[in-house]
């Protein structure tokens, strides 16, 4: 029988919702399962294989010197490693610490704080080992993670859109926020792959799948001010899920600042 | 003298990361530690200085499993706090919602993460070997929950339509009654799901619970409701801190939660059966009197049964709000201007029980301090007394046996430790 690739799904720092989308494939978890061998899937199995692992899917966030270790260990083990979700590629919500006092967070959440063995930031997964691919959203999308793991068992580079979500917005009919309703948007700078979500449901996208490729941040947030977004504002609105991305993060840097406002 | 130390480094098959220690000493059970070494996150400390219309987006982000859960506490809490008042048909949507939630989160954990225990399997695929049905039926019944909350929620995880005062945009009847047919199909799936629960093997158990759960008087609680307890606790949510206190213990410094006193309780499905059981919609109510489900249910084993009776409620009452629903004009209520400064919490029912949120708010609406405790905090305890008397009663099976009783005990309550982001991981020393 020929080898059946060994799959193996890690987590970090996260809320278990990009692992959770393989487990939300209702249709396709038992194909993807006589495809291969779910060597060390946690969260969904008790049975643990040991590695080599062809294909390591890597969740959340690096926030504490045993993950910054432990990751390390993954890379050694897995042929191809692609990471899943704005934790594991750009340091996910929990990266607002990056631009706090992290000892003074300690404080503020813990009791003895002295016992919580963290680092100072939290920091995406290629910053820490090289990265085959990088899965985009909070939380990912199904459809886009069947490709990736298609693309990967039979050896190809996943056929992804790096182009922005009014592209897709555009070919999913929606009327246009920014335009009929004067909603602020952050679509003309955030990648595609959600489905336009948002402003299918009349809301201005908020930028979960991250910045797209070269975004014209500088543009969108004069935009974002003629639509009644003070800078306060603006930067709270690069600053949320994907804040570690560089481009969000200039962006957030390049907007206005005022007292006890992240 | 013999010590003997059951230890499991990497719990399986639970949402999250934690690990258990059991000391027995000459045969009495001296120490059980549920550890939790999920990374801290420290919600609390950057919700600061954000807006009170970001918390139910930034909240859904602790728990990808019930993240409406997060949406639903926060915007109550901030309702609270700028006197808004949503009825009628939102409150009707919000409840849908929600159902659509516990649909998705009890058919996992049924399905997906506790059916295997029973049936001596490692996960659901290798089950679906021998038994696709079964495990077809969970990923049915699964879909289905997730199908209603993406249709309202814009998409099952993380979704994007909850705000402050309501929604972005409410579905039109048409929209509601394309789902109808899915959960119908999904109703006759959990009836089958509880009688195929009913029949599983059960290990014998006796806990004595304080259970804890909301309890509205017209409605099986989910968003709304005072907090009662079958020893008679009954207090609005806002006094939530008289009854309730987070005790650093031991191992865990940080927050585990007690009752005043120092005992322990239990939340989510079984207490919000045990105590609200009388409100279940009429099928749920039918099919737990058919497999003899208990009134007060004392064998955490039986969760799975209970869970597969709130998965039939759950149908039900998505499809009463659903046969009643009017589209309201308006999407939401628009919040007072300017935003009044003050104090708001509320509690919900997440799959796993109570949750509480409190946020102090600054003139303009800009979050000064945020508490969250989530239910695995407050059952954290609880567990361990389950855990504890597991171990007593079974001193006579081997290491591996005892392990794997001590792994089922704590997945009897579908712990969330991504949730309970106060956990923390610690070295224990031992003589």
């Amino acid at each position: 029988m020929a080898h059946r690739p060994r799959l193996a799904v890690w987590k970090f720092a996260s809320c278990d919702g990009c692992q959770l989308t393989l487990l939300d494939c209702e249709d396709e978890l038992l194909a993807i399962a006589g495809a291969v061998d779910i060597a060390n899937f946690r969260e969904a199995s008790s049975a643990i294989v040991e590695g080599p692992y062809d294909l390591s899917l890597v969740e959340g966030s690096i926030t504490t010197p045993d993950d910054a270790a432990r990751i390390r260990e993954v890379r050694a083990q897995s042929r191809t490693l692609v990471t899943i979700g704005a934790c594991a590629t750009a340091g996910g919500i929990q990266a607002l610490r990056n631009f706090g006092d992290v000892a003074e967070f300690q404080q503020v959440v813990y009791a003895r704080p002295d016992f919580v063995a963290t680092l100072a930031t939290s920091t995406a997964i290629r910053d820490h080992v090289p990265v085959d691919f990088e899965l985009r959203g909070c939380p990912i999308n199904k459809a886009q993670l069947l490709e990736v793991i298609s693309a990967y068992l039979t050896r190809r580079a996943p056929n992804l859109p790096t182009e922005s979500v009014c592209i897709e917005c555009k070919r999913r009919g929606n009327v246009c926020v920014v335009v009929a309703h004067g909603t602020p948007c952050l679509g003309p700078v955030t990648q595609t792959g959600c489905g336009a979500i948002c402003p299918a449901y009349h809301r201005g996208c908020y930028g979960c799948f991250g910045p797209m490729d070269s975004p014209n941040t500088e543009a969108l947030t004069e935009s974002l001010h003629v639509h009644g977004m003070a800078p306060v504002d603006v930067r709270r609105v690069f600053r949320t899920y994907n804040a570690g991305a560089p481009a969000f993060h200039a962006a957030a840097e390049a907007a206005g600042h005022e007292e006890g406002a992240p | 003298m013999s010590v003997r130390t059951i230890a499991v480094d990497y719990l399986a098959r639970v949402e999250g990361e934690g690990s258990l220690r059991v000391r027995v000493h000459d045969g009495r059970v001296d120490d059980v530690e549920l550890q939790i070494f999920e990374p801290p996150r420290f919600f609390e400390a950057f919700l600061r200085g954000r807006r009170y219309s970001e918390a139910p987006d930034i909240t859904a982000r602790i728990c990808g499993i019930c993240p409406v859960a997060y949406q639903m506490s926060s915007v109550h809490a901030m309702e609270q706090v700028l006197g808004l008042r949503v009825g009628g048909q939102l409150r009707a949507l919000r409840r849908l919602l929600y159902c659509g939630e516990w649909i998705e989160s009890h058919a996992l954990h049924v399905y997906l993460l506790h059916t295997p225990d029973f049936l001596g399997y490692p996960d659901a695929v290798q089950l679906a070997k021998d038994d696709p049905d079964t495990v077809r039926r969970g990923l049915a019944l699964k879909k289905a929950g997730n199908a209603l909350m993406a249709l309202l929620g814009g998409r099952e995880i993380h979704p994007i339509n909850v705000r402050v005062g309501g929604f972005y945009r409410v579905p039109s009847r048409e929209e509601l009654d394309q789902i109808r047919p899915t959960l119908e199909s999904a109703l006759d799936i959990a009836e089958e799901t509880v009688h195929f629960a009913a029949g599983l093997p059960f290990p014998e158990a006796d806990e004595d619970y304080e259970f804890v759960a909301l309890q509205h008087p017209e409605e099986y609680a989910m968003n709304e409701g005072e907090i009662v307890s079958n020893r008679g606790l009954r207090i609005p949510v806002a006094r939530y801190d008289e009854e309730f206190e987070r005790a650093p213990v031991g191992y865990t410094h940080a927050l585990q939660s007690v009752r005043k006193g120092g005992t322990p309780y239990l939340l989510g499905a079984m207490a919000r059966y045990s105590l609200n059981h009388g409100q279940l919609t009429p099928r749920a109510k039918a099919v737990a009197h058919e497999v003899g489900l208990e009134p007060l249910v004392r064998n955490p084993f039986r969760s799975i049964v209970v869970r597969a009776v709130e998965m039939v409620f759950a149908c039900e009452e998505a499809l009463r709000i659903i046969a009643q629903y009017d589209p309201p004009s308006d999407p939401w209520i628009a919040p007072p201007d300017p935003i009044p400064a003050g104090v708001g919490a509320a509690a919900t029912e997440a799959p796993r029980g109570l949750l509480f949120h409190r946020y102090r708010l600054a003139p303009g609406g800009q979050i000064e301090s945020a508490e969250i405790i989530a239910p695995t905090a407050q059952n954290q305890k609880r567990i361990e007394e389950d855990v504890r008397h597991v171990v007593e009663r079974s001193l006579a099976l081997d290491d591996a046996a005892l392990t794997g009783m001590c792994e089922r005990t704590i997945r009897n309550h579908d712990p969330c430790i991504s949730c309970a982001t106060h956990f923390l991981r610690l070295d224990v020393e031992r003589t």
